[in-house]
């Protein structure tokens, strides 16, 4: 997992898999960054997610929640067709936005 | 001549073997050289099972015993995903979209549609204080 801070957005570049026992440290981490760089909105990157399943979905539900108290957004870009399966089949997808490109979300959550 | 084979694997509710259930579900079903698509639908849906069994069936600890019968027939996969945890006390009501018992945990209450979505038939069999068995089948080549 890495880390980029633009303006006020956190960009989160995640890796490998999001399933119940990878989230435990990534929501971890996401909260930690998120407060320590008083940012304000998040942007994740998921171009090297192969994998994710509705804890996935938890986890970004989760920090909608932490996000929107700061008055932010999440955005997220790079999403497989795979994995835009089940943020539509959430209904995730109407809180936050997948953007074609890193500087369109980038463009839209300033 | 139908093709036909079947596995049985058993392992401890420890949430890192929720990675390996997929790929060992995976592995074997890829014989039947599906989709990537199709396999990644499968893994999505044994991946809810077990996360299931190890969060609810047994409350996160990783001290129960989880068992995965998988077997194919021609392009018709079978897959049943066992706990002997503490079994769903409505399973009409569990199954119900974004319904979830859990409290503090960021869960979505979205594993039995992801299933449902993503394999033909899904059954539940469960008793409270007896386990649970999730049963589900999916035909390869199909939409």
């Amino acid at each position: 997992m890495d880390f980029v801070m633009v303006n006020r957005t956190l960009v989160v570049i995640l890796e490998g898999e999001l399933d119940h026992h990878t989230c435990v440290a990534i929501r971890q981490n996401v909260d930690r960054e998120y407060q320590k760089k008083r940012a304000k909105n998040l942007l994740f990157d998921f171009a090297n997610i192969n994998f994710m399943d509705s804890s996935g979905i938890g986890m970004l539900m989760g920090r909608y929640r932490n996000v929107a108290i700061c008055g932010g957004e999440i955005g997220l870009y790079n999403v497989s067709p795979e994995a835009q399966k089940i943020l539509v089949m959430s209904g995730i997808h109407k809180l936050m936005k997948a953007y074609a490109t890193k500087q369109e979300a980038l463009e839209f959550l300033a | 001549m139908p093709k036909k084979n079947s596995m049985k694997i058993q392992f401890s509710s420890n949430s890192s073997n929720e990675s390996f259930a997929r790929v060992a579900v995976a592995a074997f079903i890829s014989q039947l050289d599906p989709t990537v698509e199709e396999i990644y639908d499968i893994k999505m849906a044994v991946s809810e099972a077990v996360t299931n069994s190890i969060i609810h069936g047994y409350e996160g600890r990783d001290d129960g015993e989880i068992c995965i019968n998988c077997a194919y027939e021609d392009e018709l996969i079978s897959i049943e995903v066992t706990d002997n945890g503490k079994g769903i006390v409505n399973i009409e009501e569990a199954m119900t979209t974004l319904y979830t018992t859990s409290r503090d945990e960021e869960r979505a209450g979205l594993g039995f549609t992801v299933m449902l979505s993503m394999m033909n038939e899904v059954h539940v069999f469960s008793e409270v204080g007896n386990g649970t068995t999730v049963k589900m089948k999916k035909t390869l080549g199909v939409e």
